[in-house]
């Protein structure tokens, strides 16, 4: 009877140490993981110095994560979930900032800078050209300098 | 009695600089000889009297002096010594320190390599600063003093906060330094020309080797400041946008759009008020970032200490060189002449066209980094601008760029005509598509944005390959092509990089027996044990893991988790296997039952390629620097 | 000289002006968004007897003034004398949120320092304290008679938020 039972239980630990396991994700659901993880990185971790919620340490991080978690198993959607947060801690949870009047500056700016920037260098070029063309340059000078050029490459 | 012998060096060092300030601009303007020569000597003196304040300060790190309050901050006798060494610029005071001690060393440089520049010049170069140096040797002995002496003294220090503990904070305040403080000598050339009224390709050609250094020197302190986020702080992230991030990059973004600009003003005498206004605007972003980064006006982890005092003292300093400076600017510029004449396709057009949008998304960064402070100002609420807006923003800024890059070198000066460019270019766009779409499609996921990465960085490195097959047929290609090709080629490694780590990257959040295995990437990662271990100033549970690919044992990876003796905070020391195809990464998290832990590993493709990409881009710079007409220029 | 040439410097200035106001700002903290809102509900176990509950609905009529603190909470013991005035002055209910706390702690630190509450109720695992925009404590709120959030106070109560703010707006609320 003891021989079975030792030798039954030196054949289980013998299996489990050649047969180690693949090892289990830490997170029940890693499909739900996946999409806390990508809802968390963009809001802010309140308590910390500029860390996104996904990866703080911080207990109010792992009590919001623990809340977008329930959220999620709810059933809730991304933009509700968002909604959450902001009616508690304001627009300034969130790292996206949310487009309103307020922001409009904020994400049209760029842009306008863009379109800004290539017309004055437009308006710029074409008033440049016509300006030094009346300093034109006699052939015999424009050789000199073009020889001069290719040298100082 | 040695930590005053630093702060005596210092009040000295303040009253140099006032003559070195002041006396030469006038004599410049007066034409009074006498006032000109004092400039060298003065910035010569100087140099040596910051190098003596600070080899005091770390001095007294070095010997655990901890009668000086900044020491007992941010030292401890536990500490191990080449530690101690970088705490010296650890804190606030120390690093402002070593801010002004790369400042005068700078000015130094100049002064000695300056024998051939016309007096004048180099007078007005070393009084602005000269200038600039008084500023913050004021701030520094009015509300920043590094050799405050705390009595009685402590018995041992606080320590250096263990993030600090790492080579990457020998490496990096030094280099970004180095980086920032270098942009005053482009600052003080074009003051120079401005104040002189002489604004002409002679002032271009001097500055352009100091701006280039500098450059290199930013460069490299960046992807050393990613770097070591990366492997210290354990989420396997290079770069947050944070607002002392953004702090660095802005200067950077404006000084590689002066780089490019110097060129054409040097060889055409073309964009003259262009580039002054940009090397203004380089050396002001360096100062704003200074700034930014002390005052407490913005959130962030790398913010020092502050005290509201420091931050009016900045913006006062601030305010009076940049806002000076661009009085200045609109007196003179209008009176500077145009270079020569160019056509709208050219290479002209092309640089300035690029420098457009260097400049676009240097403002779009502190658009976002400051959006904060300006509706908290007006009162329209609190709101956080982070990497989701930056990312959407500057990647759109960015693609034109890298497409610019391609062209650029292939357009002749003056003129270029659209038949010979595309001729030039068809063969590299054929391979930058072919790789657009292969490549995806064979690692994995096809995704647009990967394409478009894929697209970017072999465009711009087939253009590169062509352009140096076509120069080697006509002759030995110079230094400086040689470093154009580098820098093209550093930014095409770098999207690679971050296109690959973007898109193919694996993460896995397990809990793990020892035994227990983990597979990531093709890699299998299994647990041996988990064990204590012990640091000259910490206690560590240290892992041993077994990397692994088609059963055979690569690696032994030893991750910890310290608890450092000055920290109730235990700190995640990450085991990163790097190689040139990939890094993988491993993370102990917290102990479970059972004997298991919790472990994160992360197998990042390419991730190296992101900092080899900058190492080119740097070295690139360097080879530019050292092309042979600056050393004809410095022989006679 | 040319218009165009002095808009960096115009530019500057304005950055310059949005910079100064900023020093005098705290960009960690956070506004409540609940101002002007009702009061979220909850019903949680009180501190002194776990075996009765407290909900916000409990003072519905009244003006009230709901303290978030907790035995570990350094800044708490702080701000505990201007509790004990504000309760001591009797102008309206003081109602302590334990968070996140150990009953015993919590009782052990009232014995010592003192109860300045009508009573205290216990959110052990911070869920109140997240619906109501908790981010740390010391957070104080003053809700009015229909149960609206009418101020928050974030961080200790000092004398000055004290006098200038807290006992005006309870007068003024008691009024209506």
């Amino acid at each position: 009877m003891l021989n079975k039972f030792l030798s039954s239980l030196l054949l289980t630990l013998f299996i489990s140490i050649v047969y180690a396991d693949e090892a289990t994700p830490l997170a029940t659901d890693p499909v739900l993981e996946q999409r806390l993880i990508s809802i968390s990185e963009e809001m802010r971790c309140l308590v910390c110095q500029n860390e996104s919620l996904s990866g703080s340490r911080s207990e109010l991080a792992q009590d919001l994560r623990r809340e977008i978690r329930d959220l999620i198993r709810q059933g809730k959607t991304d933009a509700e979930i968002r909604t959450f947060m902001v009616d508690r801690y304001g627009d300034f949870i969130l790292y996206r900032p949310p487009v309103k009047p307020t922001t409009w500056l904020l994400w049209i700016g760029p842009f306008v800078l863009m379109i800004a920037g290539i017309t004055a260098l437009l308006m710029y070029l074409r008033r440049r050209n016509s300006q030094v063309s009346s300093i034109a340059l006699s052939d015999d000078e424009n050789k000199r300098i073009d020889a001069l050029l290719r040298d100082d490459k | 009695m040695i930590p005053e012998i630093g702060h005596f060096a210092l009040i000295l060092a303040l009253c140099v600089s006032i003559i070195q300030g002041v006396l030469p601009l006038i004599g410049a303007q007066q034409g009074r000889r006498e006032w000109l020569v004092l400039a060298r000597p003065a910035t010569q003196i100087s140099f040596l009297l910051l190098a003596i304040s600070f080899g005091v300060l770390a001095w007294c790190f070095y010997v655990n002096d901890f009668s000086v309050l900044y020491v007992a901050e941010h030292s401890n006798s536990q500490l191990p010594t080449v530690y101690r060494l970088g705490a010296v610029w650890g804190g606030h005071e120390g690093s402002l320190l070593l801010w002004i001690f790369l400042l005068t060393g700078w000015a130094f440089a100049v002064a000695q390599l300056s024998k051939t520049l016309d007096e004048f010049m180099v007078a007005r170069v070393l009084g602005v600063l000269g200038l600039v140096a008084t500023g913050l040797l004021l701030f520094v002995l009015g509300t920043s003093n590094p050799f405050e002496r705390l009595i009685p003294a402590a018995q041992d220090g606080r320590s250096l906060n263990p993030l600090l503990q790492d080579p990457g904070l020998v490496f990096h305040p030094p280099m970004l330094y180095m980086g920032y403080v270098g942009f005053s000598v482009a600052f003080a050339f074009a003051i120079a020309s401005l104040l002189s009224g002489r604004l002409d390709a002679a002032w271009a050609r001097w500055s352009r080797p100091w701006t280039t250094t500098a450059w290199i020197f930013l460069t490299l302190g960046i992807a050393l400041g990613s770097w070591w986020a990366y492997y210290e702080l354990g989420w396997g992230g290079w770069w947050f946008w944070d607002p002392v991030e953004n702090a660095s990059f802005m200067p950077w973004l404006i000084g590689t759009a002066l780089i490019h600009s110097l060129v054409v003003t040097e060889k055409r005498g073309g964009f003259k008020n262009w580039t002054v206004l940009l090397a203004i605007m380089a050396f002001s972003m360096s100062l704003l970032g200074t700034f930014l980064v002390r005052s407490g006006v913005l959130t962030s982890v790398h913010a020092f200490a502050t005290d509201p005092r420091r931050g009016i003292f900045i913006l006062l300093l601030l305010s009076l060189v940049v806002g000076s400076s661009l009085f200045l600017y609109a007196l003179r510029a209008p009176k500077s002449t145009l270079g020569g004449k160019f056509s709208l396709l050219s290479r002209e057009t092309l640089i300035l066209l690029g420098n457009v949008f260097f400049v676009v998304a240097a403002g779009s960064v502190l658009l976002g980094t400051l959006y904060p402070l300006l509706i908290d100002a007006l009162n329209l609420g609190k709101i956080s601008v982070g990497p989701p807006y930056f990312n959407a923003v500057f990647v759109p800024i960015m693609v034109p760029v890298l497409f610019l890059m391609a062209v650029g070198p292939w357009a002749s000066w003056k003129t270029t005509d659209l038949k010979t460019l595309l001729k030039r270019l068809w063969l590299a766009a054929v391979v930058a598509f072919v790789a657009a779409i292969i490549i995806p499609s064979l690692i994995g996921e096809f995704t647009i944005l990967t394409a478009l990465g894929f697209l970017l960085a072999f465009w711009v490195i087939a253009s590169g390959v062509l352009q140096i097959i076509r120069q080697c047929k006509v002759g030995m290609p110079t230094r400086s092509f040689i470093g154009m090709q580098l820098g093209h080629m550093g930014i095409a490694v770098f999207v690679i990089g971050v296109t690959m780590v973007g898109a193919y990257q694996e993460e896995k959040d397990v809990r793990m027996a020892p035994g227990d295995t983990v597979t990531v990437g093709g890699y299998q990662i299994r647990l041996m044990g988990v064990g204590p271990a012990q640091g000259p100033n910490y206690q560590a549970m240290r892992g041993t893991f077994e990397l692994m690919r088609n059963g055979k044992v690569q690696e032994l990876m030893y991750p910890e988790k310290r608890n450092y003796d000055s920290s109730t905070m235990p700190m995640t020391e990450a085991a990163i296997d790097a190689g040139l195809t990939r890094d993988i990464y491993v993370s102990l998290g917290e102990p479970l039952e059972g004997n298991a832990w919790a472990v994160r590993v992360y197998y990042k493709p390419f991730v190296d390629w992101i900092w080899g990409g900058c190492l080119l881009m740097a070295l690139g710079g360097l080879f530019a620097v050292l092309d042979k007409r600056y050393r004809l220029r410095v022989k006679k | 000289m040319k218009a165009k040439f002095i808009i960096p410097l115009l530019l500057f200035v304005v950055l310059v002006g949005f910079l100064a106001v900023g020093l005098s700002r705290d960009p960690r903290e956070v506004p409540s968004p609940l101002i002007n809102k009702p009061a979220p509900a909850f019903k949680v176990p009180q501190l002194a007897d776990p075996n009765k509950s407290f909900s916000p609905e409990d003072l519905k009529g009244q003006v009230w003034v709901l303290n978030v603190w907790a035995s570990w909470c350094v800044a708490c013991r702080e701000e505990h004398p201007m509790l004990v005035e504000l309760g001591k002055s009797q102008v309206a209910p003081l109602i302590g949120l334990d968070y996140k706390d150990k009953r015993a702690d919590a009782m052990e630190m009232l014995a010592r320092q003192g109860n300045p509450y009508n009573l205290s109720a216990m959110d052990n695992d911070g869920r109140v304290g997240i619906n109501y925009g908790v981010y740390g404590v010391p957070e104080t709120y003053v809700i009015d008679k229909a149960g609206i959030i009418r101020f928050k106070q974030i961080g200790p109560i000092t004398k000055d938020v004290l006098d200038k703010s807290i006992y005006p707006i309870i007068a003024q609320l008691n009024k209506a």
